[in-house]
C-alpha cells in the first residue's frame, strides 16, 4: 500500500448527512469507507488541461469527492473539441474551457472547490501553482510541458499521474520519484522535432482520451486513499484497436538527469528551447526550421487564373482528401514525398499545402536539401483555401 | 522469427504493420534486420551507426538496458516492442 501525499489529512475534515448519501457507495466498500472518503474530502488535485484527458478526469474526480481540484487551461471550447472533450457542451463553444468546466463540476458536485488558472503553465509558474496539491495529474499534449510538469513534480517531490494519447494507442504511469522512476528516466530527451510524427496524424478516437483519462482518474484515487497497487514503476500501453492493456517495468535510471545520482537539472529550464516545439498556440517560440518562402492563396488563385502552369502538391493523407482538396492537385502524402520525386519537377514552380501549412513547410525543407529550388509554402493551407477562394469547401 | 510491435507513430515506415517478424540472435542483429526490411524506418531508430538514445526497446516486460542492451540475446518466439514517447493532442 503506498499512502502516497502523506499530507492528506482525514482527522481534518467532516463529512455532512448530505455527503454520506450522496458518497453513500463509496462508504459501504471497506477499501474506501469513511476514512477513504474523509481522505478525498481533504485532497487537493491539480489537472494541467481541461481537454480530452482532462474532460474525463475532471467529471470523475469530482464525482468521487476529490475536495480541491485545480484547473489548468487557456484556452476556448472549439466545435472540435466537442467529439472528445466531454465537460464541454455545445453551448460552450467560444467559451473558456475553465468557466465551462467550472460550472459542469459546480452542478455535479457542489461539495468540490475549485480553483482556476487561466494560464498556460511556464516554467516562471509551475513551481508557484503545482505546490499548492497533493497529486498533479497530467492531461497536456505537447512535450514541452509534460517535461516542464515532470521536471517541477520531481523538484517538489509530488506524484504525477500521466497519461498520453495517440490515435488509437495510450500510455500510463505514475511518475513519482520519491517512490520509482521519473518520465526523464524513460524518456531523458524528446525526439527531435523533426522526427516527431507531424500530426495529421494528430487525429484521435474520440473515445480514447476517455478511456486514458478514467484510468489516471483510478491512479489519482487510488494515491489518496491508499488502495490497491499504483502504476508506479510500470507503464500501461493500450491499443483500443487490439484492446489490450499490457504493462511494462520502469526503473529508476541512476543517470537520469533530474531524479538520478548526479543530476544535471536543478531548477526548471525553458522547454520550448529543449524540445524544440513551441508549447502552446499563443507561444512566441519558432523553432529552428530554416524559413521557407510562403505563398498565399489569393496569389497562388491569381497565377492559376492568369494561365500559369503552377503544379500544386498536395501532401496530406488520402483521408483528409476525401475531407476536402483543390482539383487537379498531384497528392503526395507526405511520408511518401522522397520515395516519390520522380513525380517532381526541379524545372517547374512548386506550390505545396497541407491542412494549415506546418506539414508542407516540413516537405520543403527536405525537398531543398535534396536540390529543389522552386518551392512555395501555401500559407494556411486548404483552410485558408475554404476560406478565402473557394468557401463550398468546408474547414477542419 | 522474433517479433517486434512497431508503435502507431512509426507504422506509416513498416507499410502500417503493427507487428513485424525479424531475424537475429540479438536484438541488436534483430533492429538491424528490421531496418534493412523497412530503410525508411531507420532515421528514426539510428542515429548513424548507434541507436537513438530515445528509442526504448523492451523484451518482453523488461527494458533491455537491464537485460544485456544490444547484446540480449534472443529466443526463436522472442516478442519485442519499441516505446515511442506520444505528448497526444491534436496539432498543425
Ligand atoms: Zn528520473
Amino acid at each position: 500500500m503506498v499512502v502516497i501525499p502523506e499530507r492528506i489529512d482525514p482527522a481534518s475534515v467532516v463529512l455532512s448527512h448530505d455527503e454520506i448519501r450522496r458518497y453513500s457507495r463509496h462508504l459501504i466498500l471497506p477499501e474506501v469507507g469513511v476514512e477513504g472518503q474523509k481522505r478525498l474530502k481533504a485532497a487537493s488535485v491539480l489537472l494541467i488541461g481541461t481537454g480530452g484527458l482532462g474532460s474525463p478526469l475532471a467529471l470523475y474526480l469530482a464525482a468521487a469527492g476529490v475536495g480541491r481540484i485545480g484547473l489548468v487551461d487557456y484556452d476556448v471550447v472549439d466545435e472540435s473539441n466537442l467529439q472528445r472533450q466531454v465537460i464541454h457542451g455545445t453551448r460552450d463553444v467560444g467559451r473558456s474551457k475553465l468557466d465551462s468546466a467550472a460550472e459542469t463540476i459546480a452542478d455535479l458536485n457542489p461539495f468540490v472547490a475549485i480553483d482556476r488558472y487561466n494560464v498556460p503553465l511556464s516554467s516562471a509558474n509551475a513551481l508557484d501553482i503545482l505546490s499548492g496539491y497533493d497529486v498533479i495529474v497530467d492531461g497536456t499534449d505537447n512535450f514541452p510541458t509534460r517535461y516542464l510538469v515532470n521536471d517541477a513534480c520531481v523538484l517538489l517531490g509530488k506524484p504525477n499521474v500521466y497519461g498520453s494519447v495517440f490515435r488509437f494507442e495510450g500510455q500510463v504511469s505514475v511518475f513519482y520519484a520519491r517512490e520509482g522512476p521519473c518520465y526523464r528516466c524513460l524518456f531523458p530527451a524528446p525526439p527531435p522535432p523533426g522526427l516527431v510524427p507531424s500530426c495529421a496524424d494528430g487525429g484521435v478516437l474520440g473515445v480514447l482520451p476517455g478511456t486514458i483519462g478514467t484510468l489516471q482518474a483510478t491512479e489519482a484515487i487510488k494515491l489518496i486513499t491508499g488502495i490497491g497497487q499504483p502504476l508506479i514503476g510500470r507503464l500501461l500501453l493500450y491499443d483500443a484497436l487490439e484492446m489490450s492493456f499490457e504493462t511494462i517495468k520502469l526503473r529508476k535510471n541512476p543517470a537520469c538527469p533530474i531524479c538520478g545520482l548526479n543530476p544535471t537539472v536543478t531548477e526548471l529550464i525553458d522547454y520550448e528551447a529543449f524540445c524544440g516545439v513551441p508549447a502552446h498556440d499563443r507561444s512566441t517560440f519558432s523553432s529552428e526550421g530554416a524559413p521557407v518562402r510562403a505563398i498565399t492563396v489569393d496569389e497562388v488563385k491569381a497565377r492559376l487564373d492568369a494561365g500559369d502552369n503552377l503544379l500544386i502538391l498536395d501532401v496530406r493523407e488520402p483521408q483528409e482528401w476525401a475531407i476536402s482538396a483543390i482539383p487537379g492537385t498531384l497528392r503526395i502524402p507526405k511520408g511518401e514525398v522522397l520515395a516519390r520525386l520522380d513525380e517532381l519537377p526541379t524545372d517547374h514552380d512548386i506550390v505545396v499545402h497541407c491542412r494549415t501549412g506546418i506539414r508542407s513547410a516540413d516537405v520543403i525543407r527536405v525537398l531543398q536539401e535534396r536540390g529543389y529550388t522552386r518551392l512555395y509554402n501555401m500559407a494556411g493551407g486548404i483552410n485558408a483555401w475554404a476560406r478565402r477562394i473557394d468557401p463550398t469547401l468546408p474547414v477542419y | 522469427m522474433a517479433y517486434i510491435k512497431i508503435p502507431t507513430p512509426l507504422r506509416q515506415y513498416t507499410g502500417n504493420q503493427a507487428e513485424v517478424a525479424i531475424r537475429g540472435a540479438t536484438v541488436d542483429e534483430a533492429l538491424r534486420d528490421l531496418v534493412a526490411r523497412y530503410p525508411a524506418l531507420a532515421p528514426h531508430l539510428y542515429e548513424g551507426d548507434d541507436l537513438r538514445s530515445f528509442v526504448n526497446i523492451f523484451l518482453g516486460d523488461e527494458d533491455i538496458r537491464f537485460l544485456q542492451d544490444l547484446a540480449t540475446p534472443l529466443s526463436e518466439d522472442a516478442r519485442l516492442r519499441i516505446i515511442p514517447a506520444i505528448a497526444g493532442g491534436m496539432s498543425f
